[in-house]
Order: C-alpha cells, then structure tokens, then sequence
C-alpha cells in the first residue's frame, strides 16, 4: 500500500510539474490539478497509513491505536475546497487573457 | 488581560462585516453613502488596531492577548495571538489599508466591479495572516488574502493586467501547494499545527523523523519566500506590482510583509534558539538571498523608467533588506528591521499612489514618452470625464515634489528621515553583536548602503525627469484631495516616526525581545504544566 500511494503521488506530481512547464494555458491548468491531487494524497499520508480504522473515537474506554488521524482528513478536505476554488478563478482568468490576447499562450504571444 | 483578550479577533471580524455589507448592498459604486461607510469600517479597523497596540503597549513585554477560537482548549483548537509584532503589522495594514481606500474612492474604485468586498477581504485575509498561531489557519488566511488579491490585480482589466495577473496565479497557486506539502510533513513529525506547540515538540522529536521535519521547514520556508519576493523566487513581482491599479498596488505593498512576518515568526520560533547546523543552513541561505535580493532590486531599480516600476523594485530591495535581518538572528537587528517594515511599507505604498497622481497632471506627450521607454503598457486609461472638476492647485508641483522628495529619502535610507534611521538601527546593532563584526556584518553594512546609493540614484533621476522636465511649468495643477491626502498622510506618518524615534524603537525593542525568546510565546499560547 506504501508502494502503491508512493509511486502515485510521484506519478502525479510529476507529471503535473512537466505540464506547468509547458507554454499553453490548457496544459498549465491541468498540471496544476494533477499536483494539487499529488499533494491531497500527500497530506492523507502524512497521517499515516491505516486501513479499516474510523478517524472517529468510540465509547469512553477506546485505544487510540485503533483509530485513523481524523486531523489530515480535515485538513485535505479544507486543500480540496480552496484547491478547487482557486482552480475555477484561473479558469476565469484564462479565458479572460485567451480573449485579450487572441492567444492561448502563457505570455500572450502567437505561436 | 482576559477581557482585552476579544481584541484580538476584531481586526478580523470588523472587515468580514464590511465584506458582508458590501456584498449585501451590492455594487454601490456610484453611491457616495455606500463609499462613505466603507471608509467608515476602515477607519473603526484603524481605531481597534491603534486601542490594540496601546494596551500591548502598556501591558508587560510579554503579554499578548489570546483568543482561543471557539473557546477549544490549546492546541486542539485554532488559536489567535495578538503579540506585539502582531499588533505592529496589524496597525501597519489598517493605516495602508484605509489610505489605499480613501484614495481609490476619488475614481479607481469605478474601473471595475466589486471593489470594495475584493478590498475588505484582502485586509481581512492579512490580519488574519498577522494574528494566527496556527499553521493550518495561516494557510487558510493566505489564500483568502491571495484569492482577494487575484481579484484586486485584475482590478481594472486590460491586457497588461490579465497577463500579469494570470502569470502571477500560477505562481502563487504552486507556492500554496508546497505551503502544504511543508504543513503536512510538520504536522506528521510534530503531530500539531499548532506554532508554540510546534515549538515545543521540536526538541522531542525522533532522530529519524528530524530531517523529515527539517525538510518539511525547507518547503515551508520555500512557500514564503515567493511570497516575501526573495531572489530568485520573485520574477512575479514587478509585472504584477506595476500593472496593479495603483490604490491596489499599494496595498500589496504590505503582502510581501506577510512572507517575512512568517519567516521571522516561523524562525525565531523554532530554530533561532538551536546551535546545531539548522541554524547555520538557514543563516546562510536567507543571508545569501538576501544579498542577491537586494542586489537585484537595486539593479532593476537602477534600469527601470516608470515610477510605479521603481517602486516595485524597491519592494524587492526592502523584501531583500528584512531577509537580511532575519538571517542576522540578533534582537538589535530585528528592532531595526521592525522598524524598517513599517516605514518602508508605508513609503511604498505612498510612491505607488504618488505615481498615479503625477500620471494624471503629467502632460499627454509625457506619458506617450515614459510609455514607449519602459515599453510595458498598451492600454493606459483614457482620462476620466471628471478630470475637469477637481480644483486648480498654486503650487501643486511643489507640493508632489515635496512628497516625492520625502518618500525618496525614506527609500533611499538617507537622513534625517526613518529610512536612515533604521538601517543606522540595524547596522549599529549589528556591529555591536556579539564577536562582530564578522564578514557578515561588512556584507549587511554593505548590502543596506550600497543599496541605497543605488535607489538615491534611481530616485533623483525619476524626480529629475519628472519635475523638472516634465511637469507643465506655471504650478497650478489639477489635483483631487481625496488623492493627495493619504500619500501626504503616509508620508508624514514616516517624518512622524522620525521624530517620535525614541519611543517607537523602544517599542520595537522590546517586541524583538519577546520573539526572539520563543518561550515567552510558549508559555503565553499553551497551558501551564503541559508535558510533551
């Protein structure tokens, strides 16, 4: 399962690192999804690899050792929301600057 | 302290409510009630940042009022503190704040649609930036303060605009994701989010998780220097600075103040205290780039043509200037770099507006002229319908010359302004250090000096073009006091901090006193007899 979640992440990132480097807007937009989905699963693994664990304490006497970290889960819930939000207000932008500039050109330039 | 304690949320609370109120009005641009109130808020911002301050002031050097969120118990909580370097910031921000508005209410806040709500939002994502003591909560309010900022850079529109503002996204949005690639690895070697509880878990942590952590910070540490516009991480900067509306361009002034505030905040907290090779790796890292930073700056400062391009350069040169500081990890330093912060902000955003202002009296031959020189802009506004009614000043070109002079001396650091006093602050503290002066100390004496000969220059060759050949000779021009009010209330606010020198650095000392002891903060944030 480490293996699996491991190379996924660097999967993603870097096939998200290659597509920010490129010059159009399109391919900029989706590599910053890919690493922002890199980064999602980064978080949830830095609360460490459970599975069949709920992340919600039970009754009074509970051992912790059997539970899942609920803080990651929060906390990459809350990355996906802005992450999401943040990727709509470029889109805007981007179309916005395709419109200006007659060009889908991260500087605005023709081919 | 307790009652004083609900200070703390109010400079985040009373720009939501602004926010809020202007998203239920509506776009009231054209309504000079509606205008009216916003400036109203900011000025109520202003008053709670000023009763803050003056209560911490009073206080002991180490307190600070804590707002525990929601009233959950620290550090399971999100917790605000209103330290005195928070409060200093704060204050800084609502100063900024209510001039950039009271300017960009005389016509800039017509250019475009939801001004107002972008404006409060901005200030709100910064104090919320300033007063958190939680990792994750910083995060939360920089990308309000970014998304506010996204909003406020396309204020305006045009070409130029979109480009900047679109390249400027981007890079602000891979900077969050290693802001959260840096919380993540922090939070899952220290198990908090919490910053004091962060500091008190860094001694504890296991051998084989330190450089995990360590290289957590690094990202981290990465994060806010594009934020701070630290070399080479700042390519951003000037495009998105300069093609900014002006009001807004001055309020990001104090955005790469929120980089360093991190830094110095994040430092001093956890490593500044440690002898072993993290604090020399970041010593010389932040040292390094802070040279380059304000070698850079000074440079671009030195090629630029356009006053509102300089300015942004300058940015970079103060940006560079505070990193130095913080590397230096001296309590002397750091009073002078606080003071530095302040006035510097507060300079810069008056040259920001200032441009504006000479852009609109300028003649119409002189701007095609500066235009087709810095070659940068295609779309320069066409001149307001309004342009008629503002009055006919005598002596106008003297008074925006004195402005211009004032904000040149506090750029360029020479006395007997603020700007000089606080590199004289940095550089006597830093010679009067401990083992100095090392070759550190001749590369900041270096550094701070050579830079401001540079921008003195760059300076007087502006004013030169500006005043002396280019402005219409007969001294009555039409300028609109709503506009020139706040620069010259910025500006006497930097010959105000000259003049009450004493008391402000002795404020200032005391605040580089506290952070520079992060068990004070510790002992402030976490409850009494907590056990790792």
């Amino acid at each position: 399962m480490e293996l699996t979640l491991a190379l996924a992440i660097g999967v993603l990132s870097a096939s998200g690192v290659y597509l920010l480097l490129r010059p159009r807007t399109f391919q900029v937009i989706i590599g910053l999804s890919l690493v922002s989905y890199a980064v999602n699963l980064f978080i949830l693994s830095m609360g460490r690899l459970r599975m069949d664990a709920a992340p919600i304490l039970s009754g009074a006497d509970a051992d912790i050792a059997n539970y899942a970290d609920p803080v990651p889960q929060a906390l990459v819930l809350t990355a996906i929301v802005i992450g999401f939000a943040m990727t709509a207000l470029f889109l805007v932008v981007l179309l916005a600057a395709r419109g200006l500039s007659g060009s889908d050109h991260v500087d605005g330039k023709g081919d | 302290m307790t009652g004083m304690n609900h200070i703390a949320i109010l400079p985040i609370l009373i720009p939501m409510a602004a926010m809020v109120f202007n998203l239920l009005v509506g776009d009231g641009r054209s309504n000079r009630r509606i205008i009216g109130i916003n400036i109203g808020f900011s000025v109520l911002l202003l008053l709670v940042s000023i009763l803050l301050l003056a209560v911490l002031a009073q206080s002991s050097t180490a307190a600070a009022a804590v707002y525990p969120l929601g009233n959950w118990p620290v550090p399971f909580g999100i917790v605000l503190v209103a330290d005195r370097l928070a409060a200093v910031m704060v204050l800084t921000t609502s100063i900024l704040s209510l001039a950039a508005l009271i300017f960009a209410s005389a016509r800039w806040h017509s250019r475009g649609t939801n001004f107002f709500p972008l404006f409060h939002a901005l200030v709100m994502g910064l104090n919320g930036a300033f007063l958190t003591g939680d990792l994750f909560n910083l995060f939360v309010f920089f990308e309000l303060l970014l998304a506010a900022s996204y909003g406020l850079a396309l204020h305006g529109g045009g070409r130029n605009r979109v480009r900047a503002a679109m390249h400027y996204i981007v890079i602000n949005l891979v900077a969050s994701f290693l802001f959260l690639i840096g919380v993540a690895l922090i939070y899952g070697t220290t198990g908090t989010l919490n910053m004091a509880d962060i500091a008190r878990a860094v001694p504890h942590i296991a051998p084989d998780d330190l450089g995990l952590f360590e290289a957590g910070v690094a990202v981290l540490g990465i994060a806010f220097l594009i934020k701070a516009g630290s070399w080479p991480l700042h390519f951003w900067l000037p495009n998105t600075y300069s093609s900014a509306a002006p009001p807004v361009a001055a309020l990001f002034a104090i955005m790469t103040k929120v980089g360093f505030y991190a830094i110095l905040r994040l430092w001093t907290l956890v490593f500044a205290n440690q002898t072993g090779p993290e604090l020399a790796f970041g010593q010389n890292v932040l040292f390094v780039l802070g040279i380059a930073t304000v070698a850079y700056g000074s440079v671009g400062a030195l090629s630029s043509k356009a006053l509102d391009r300089l300015a942004s350069y300058l940015i970079l040169v103060s940006a560079g200037t505070l990193l130095l500081a913080v590397a230096y990890n001296v309590p002397g330093v750091t009073t002078g770099a606080l003071y530095y912060v302040v006035v510097a902000t507060l300079a810069a955003g008056a040259l920001f507006l200032l441009k504006d202002v000479i852009d609109q009296v300028l003649p119409a031959e002189a701007q095609i002229l500066a235009v087709s020189l810095e070659f940068y802009g295609d779309e320069e506004e066409v001149l307001d319908e309004d342009q008629e009614v503002s009055r006919s000043f005598p002596a106008a070109a003297t008074l925006l010359g004195w402005c211009f002079a004032i904000a040149a001396l506090v750029m360029a650091g020479l006395p007997p302004l603020s700007g000089f006093l606080s590199k004289f602050a940095m550089l006597s503290a830093a010679f009067g250090a401990a083992n100095a002066p090392t070759a550190a100390t001749w590369w900041i004496t270096g550094a701070l000096i050579v830079s401001g000969l540079f921008v003195l220059i760059a300076m007087v060759r502006n004013g030169i073009n500006i005043f002396w050949t280019s402005l219409p000779g007969d001294g009555g021009l039409a300028l609109r006091p709503l506009e020139v009010g706040p620069i010259m209330v910025l500006l006497a606010l930097c010959v105000l901090m000259a003049v009450f020198a004493g008391p402000a650095l002795s404020y200032f000392a005391d605040t580089a006193q506290f952070i520079h002891s992060p068990q004070n903060y510790i002992d402030l944030v976490l409850p009494k007899g907590e056990t790792p």
